[in-house]
C-alpha cells in the first residue's frame, strides 16, 4: 500500500456530489447527480454520447458551475471544501497538485513543442522546485514508471505516438502525487494493443499510488478493469449505481441490460 | 528657457503626462507590474524608443540634466535625435556623462558607472512581457502574472539546459521583482542584470508598441531566474578594453579590417572616454585606425 | 454465533427487461451456515442455481430479499445491504473465489496474477511472487511459464492458475466453482490437497463439484439446492 502523507483518514469521503445539475437553457445536461468518492477509490462513469458523463466530469473537476447542488473536496488538511467556494487562484493550484486531469486527446494535456522531461517537470517548477538535476532525475523515473525510453526524455510530445503520448500526459499528472485523477476516455481513439497497456500501467498505478479516480469511459471493459464502483448514465441522469463487477454481470435497470448485452464478444 | 512657444514643455501636454505619471506611480507601488497606459502617437514610430520618450517627457523637469544612450554609446543616430528632442521641446541641459546626469534615458544597455540616489534611469522596452514567447495568449500571461504562476519561466529554462547544457537566454534575461513579480529587463546583456540590484536610482520602463509601463523603485530585491545548480552567471570577453583597459565592463566587438581582425572596447563610451581621460590607455586608440603592415 | 457463513431466507429473480421484461425467478428461500473449518457443498442439476448461490455470497450477485451474513474481521455482516466499500472490504480480508472459468487482466504474468491477492493485502512483491511460485509448482504450472500471462494456456492450466489465485492468501471463506471441471486425476489429487489443508486451518468452505469422488472427499455437508429452486 502506498506510504503516502494523507492527513485524511480514508473512511472520509474525498469528494461529494450533492444534487449536481446542469441546464442550458431548456436543455439539461446533467440531473440531480450525488454520490461520495473514498481515498483509493475508482469510480466509472458510463455512457453512450449525450449521456451526460463529460459534463458531469467537468462539474466535478469545477471547470463548470452547477447549475444547482454542491462538490465539496477535502482538502489535504482534512477540511471539506466546496468546490464553488474557492477562489481562482485556490482551484487552479489544486487542479495543478492534488488532481490530475487526463484528456481524452493527449494534445490537451501536454505542452507538444516543449520536451517530455520539461512537461513532467513543469509542475514541479510551478511548486519552486529549483535544482535542475534533481527536477529531471525525478522526471527521469517517472518516464521509467510509465514505460518511457528515458532516452526520449528530450524530446518533443510532438515525436511521440499516441500511446506514448498518453502515458506521457498521465506522468505529467501523476508528478505531484495527486490524490484525485479525473479520466476522459483514456483510451479513446488508441489501437486496442495500445490500450491494454495502457489499462495495465493505469490499474497498477492506482493501486500503487492509491490514488482515487472519476473515469469516464463508454467502454464496460475499461470500467470492469479499472474501477470499483460504476455509475451508469443516460440522457443526463444516473440510471443505475454500484459495485462495478454486480452492475456488469447483474444488471438491474433496462437501460444497463441494454448496454451489458451490446457488447460484441471478442 | 528657449523653448518654441509652439511647443508644450516636453513636447506633451499636461493631461496627457498626468496619465502617465499616475501610471508609474502605479508602476513604482507594484515593482516588475506590467501598468498598461495610453500611449500617445509619438513622433517617432513605433520601435523608435516612443515608450521610453513618452516616460521621459512625463518626468522631465526644467532643471532635469538628460543623457540619451543607445546601446551604451551617446553619439548613435537615435540617441542623438532623442537627445536632440528633448533639448528642442524642454530646453533642458543634457550631457553624455552618467555622473553628472538626474534622467538617463537608454536601449538595451545600462550605465557602467554606478547610479547614485536622485537620478532615474528609463529603458526602451520593446516586449514588455517576459512569458510572451512561451505563452501568446495575453489573458494567460496575465492571469499567470496575477496567480504567480510562474512555472512555465522555468520551463523555459529547464529546455535550454537540457538542449545547450546551459541557460541560453543572453539577453533580455528574466528577473524576479521583490520576491513578486517576474519581468523583462528590456533587451539589456544579461551582464547588466545584476546591476538592476539594490539599485539607488528609481529605473522605468516604459514601452510605446504595446502601452506599459513597469518600475523598480530604488533599493528593491532584483533576482535573476535561474536553477540551484546552473546558477546566472554574467558573460563577457574575456580581455581588457582596448581602448582604456578595463577588465569589468561590457565590451563591443569591433570588426577592424577584412582579414579576421577586431578588438573589443567598451560598449559605454561615457564610462570608455572617461577612464581614458584620467589616463587608463589601451593598446589601441579611438583615432582612426592606422594601417598595420601584415606579414 | 460462529458461523462464517449464515444465509437466511435469501431469494433471487432475473428480470430480463429486454425479453419484454420477464421474470426468472433463481432461488428462494435459500437457508444454511457454514462453519470454519467445514466444507458444504452445493448439489443440484446443472441450471438449478448453485453459481448464483455462490455469487450472492461473493456479492458479485444482487440479492433480492433474506440476509447473507458473513463473519468478517469479528463483525456480522448483511452482505446483501452492504455498501460497495463494504463488500470489497469483505472480498479482500475475508472472502476469496474460484470462479468457475479464469478471468485474467490481458498482459499480467501468471505469477503475478497468482500472487495479486497477496499484494493487495500489503505483502511486498518479491515475497508474494515467492510464494506465489511455491504454489504454482505444486499445482504443476512448470516455472518457464510463470512469466506468461495465461490467456495462452489450455483449460486446464488456466484453471489451475485460478486455483493459485483462490487459495494463495489466508482469508477464512473460500467459494469455489467448480475447481477441478477440467484437471486430471493428478492436479484433482492436489486440488483436493489444498483443500484439505485449508479446512484443517479453519477455513469455512462452500464448493460447486459434479464428480462425485471428489464430492466424497471433501465435504463435510451436503446442501441440496433443488430444495431452494424457485420455479414452481
Amino acid at each position: 500500500m502506498a506510504e503516502n502523507e494523507r492527513a485524511v483518514d480514508d473512511d472520509q469521503p474525498l469528494l461529494i456530489a450533492d444534487g449536481l445539475s446542469k441546464s442550458y437553457g431548456r436543455l439539461t445536461a446533467c440531473r440531480d447527480v450525488s454520490f461520495a468518492l473514498h481515498p483509493g477509490e475508482v469510480l466509472a462513469i458510463v455512457g453512450e454520447s449525450g449521456s451526460g458523463k463529460t459534463t458531469l466530469l467537468q462539474l466535478l473537476s469545477a471547470q463548470l458551475t452547477p447549475s444547482a447542488g454542491h462538490v465539496s473536496y477535502r482538502m489535504r488538511d482534512g477540511v471539506l471544501r466546496d468546490l464553488a467556494a474557492l477562489g481562482e487562484a485556490e482551484r487552479r493550484f489544486l487542479f495543478r497538485t492534488d488532481w490530475g486531469y487526463v484528456h481524452q486527446d493527449p494534445a490537451l494535456g501536454l505542452r507538444m513543442a516543449v520536451s517530455a522531461g520539461a512537461n513532467v517537470g513543469e509542475r514541479l517548477m510551478a511548486l519552486g522546485w529549483n535544482h535542475y538535476g534533481r527536477i529531471r532525475d525525478n522526471a527521469s523515473s517517472w518516464l521509467e514508471r510509465v514505460e518511457i525510453d528515458v532516452g526520449r526524455i528530450d524530446d518533443a510530445p510532438r515525436t511521440y505516438s499516441g500511446g506514448m503520448r498518453q502515458r506521457l500526459q498521465i506522468a505529467r499528472n501523476l508528478v505531484t502525487k495527486p490524490r484525485l485523477v479525473f479520466m476522459d476516455e483514456p483510451t479513446g481513439g488508441l489501437d486496442v494493443s495500445v490500450q491494454a497497456r495502457l489499462l495495465d500501467l493505469m490499474r497498477n498505478l492506482v493501486n500503487e499510488l492509491g490514488l482515487a479516480a472519476i473515469v469516464v469511459t463508454h467502454d464496460l471493459a475499461v470500467a470492469r478493469l479499472l474501477s470499483h464502483r460504476v455509475m451508469v448514465m443516460k440522457d443526463g441522469r444516473v440510471i443505475e449505481t454500484g459495485l462495478t463487477d454486480q452492475v456488469l454481470d447483474d444488471p438491474r435497470e433496462p437501460y444497463t441490460q441494454l448496454l451489458v448485452s451490446s457488447i460484441l464478444p471478442a | 528657457m528657449n523653448a518654441p512657444a509652439a511647443y508644450n514643455f516636453a513636447y506633451l501636454d499636461e493631461q496627457t503626462k498626468r496619465m502617465i505619471r499616475r501610471a508609474i506611480l502605479k508602476a513604482i507601488a507594484i515593482p516588475g507590474y506590467q501598468v498598461p497606459f495610453a500611449s500617445s502617437e509619438m513622433p517617432m514610430p513605433y520601435g523608435w524608443g516612443t515608450g521610453g520618450v513618452q516616460v521621459t517627457a512625463a518626468i522631465l523637469g526644467p532643471e532635469d540634466v538628460l543623457k540619451v544612450i543607445d546601446q551604451g554609446s551617446d553619439d548613435t543616430t537615435n540617441a542623438i535625435s532623442i537627445r536632440k528632442f528633448f533639448a528642442k521641446t524642454a530646453g533642458v541641459a543634457t550631457t553624455t556623462s552618467t555622473v553628472d546626469a538626474t534622467v538617463i534615458q537608454t536601449r538595451h544597455r545600462i550605465p557602467e558607472a554606478p547610479l547614485h540616489g536622485g537620478q532615474v534611469l528609463v529603458y526602451q522596452v520593446p516586449i514588455p512581457e517576459p512569458l510572451r514567447f512561451l505563452e501568446p495568449r495575453e489573458t494567460e500571461t496575465r492571469r499567470m502574472h496575477a496567480l504567480g504562476e510562474y512555472g512555465l519561466m522555468h520551463v523555459k529554462l529547464y529546455e535550454d539546459i537540457a538542449r545547450f547544457g546551459h541557460i541560453a537566454t543572453s539577453y533580455a534575461y528574466p528577473v524576479k521583482v521583490n520576491a513578486r513579480y517576474v519581468m523583462d529587463p528590456s533587451p539589456t546583456p544579461k551582464f547588466d542584470n545584476p546591476k538592476m540590484d539594490n539599485c539607488p536610482a528609481l529605473q522605468l520602463f516604459g514601452a510605446g508598441r504595446e502601452k506599459r509601463i513597469y518600475a523598480i523603485p530604488p533599493h528593491t530585491q532584483v533576482t535573476s531566474l535561474d536553477f540551484e545548480d546552473h546558477p546566472f552567471t554574467r558573460y563577457r570577453f574575456n580581455a581588457p578594453c582596448a581602448l582604456c583597459v578595463a577588465d569589468d565592463s561590457y565590451l563591443d566587438e569591433i570588426v577592424t579590417d577584412d582579414k579576421g581582425g577586431r578588438m573589443f572596447v567598451c560598449s559605454d563610451t561615457d564610462y570608455c572616454e572617461t577612464r581614458q581621460a584620467s589616463g587608463h590607455r589601451g593598446s589601441e586608440s579611438a583615432a582612426p585606425h592606422k594601417e598595420r603592415a601584415h606579414g | 454465533m460462529t458461523a462464517m457463513i449464515e444465509i437466511s431466507n435469501a431469494e433471487k429473480t432475473f428480470t430480463m427487461h429486454l425479453q419484454g421484461g420477464v421474470q426468472l425467478p433463481v432461488v428462494r428461500g435459500v437457508s444454511f451456515q457454514v462453519e470454519p473449518g467445514e466444507c458444504v457443498v452445493l448439489s443440484g442439476p446443472s441450471g438449478v442455481g448453485k453459481s448464483s448461490i455462490l455469487k450472492m455470497i461473493f456479492g458479485n450477485y444482487r440479492c433480492d430479499a433474506g440476509r447473507i451474513g458473513i463473519r468478517h474481521q469479528g463483525m456480522q455482516i448483511d452482505l446483501a445491504r452492504a455498501e460497495p466499500r463494504q463488500i470489497l472490504s469483505v472480498r479482500l480480508a475475508t472472502i476469496g473465489y474460484v470462479s468457475q472459468f479464469l478471468r485474467a487482466v490481458p498482459r499480467v504474468a501468471t505469477i503475478d496474477v497468482a500472487a495479486e491477492p497477496l499484494i493487495a493485502n500489503g505483502m511486498a512483491r518479491s515475497d508474494a511472487r515467492e510464494r506465489s511460485g511455491q504454489l504454482l509448482r505444486r499445482l504443476n504450472i512448470p516455472g518457464p511459464l510463470w512469466a506468461l500471462p495465461p490467456s495462452t494456456f489450455s483449460g486446464g492450466e488456466q484453471q489451475r492458475v485460478n486455483i493459485a489465485h483462490g487459495f494463495i492468501s489466508d482469508r477464512p471463506i473460500l467459494l469455489l466453482d467448480e475447481p477441478t471441471a477440467s484437471l486430471d486425476a493428478a492436479n484433482r489429487a492436489v486440488v483436493v490437497d489444498l483443500i484439505d489443508q485449508k479446512k484443517r486451518a479453519g477455513v469455512a468452505i462452500v464448493a460447486i463439484v459434479h464428480d462425485d469422488e471428489i464430492r466424497h472427499l471433501i465435504a463435510d455437508r451436503i446442501v441440496d439446492v433443488t430444495s431452494f429452486a424457485a420455479a414452481a
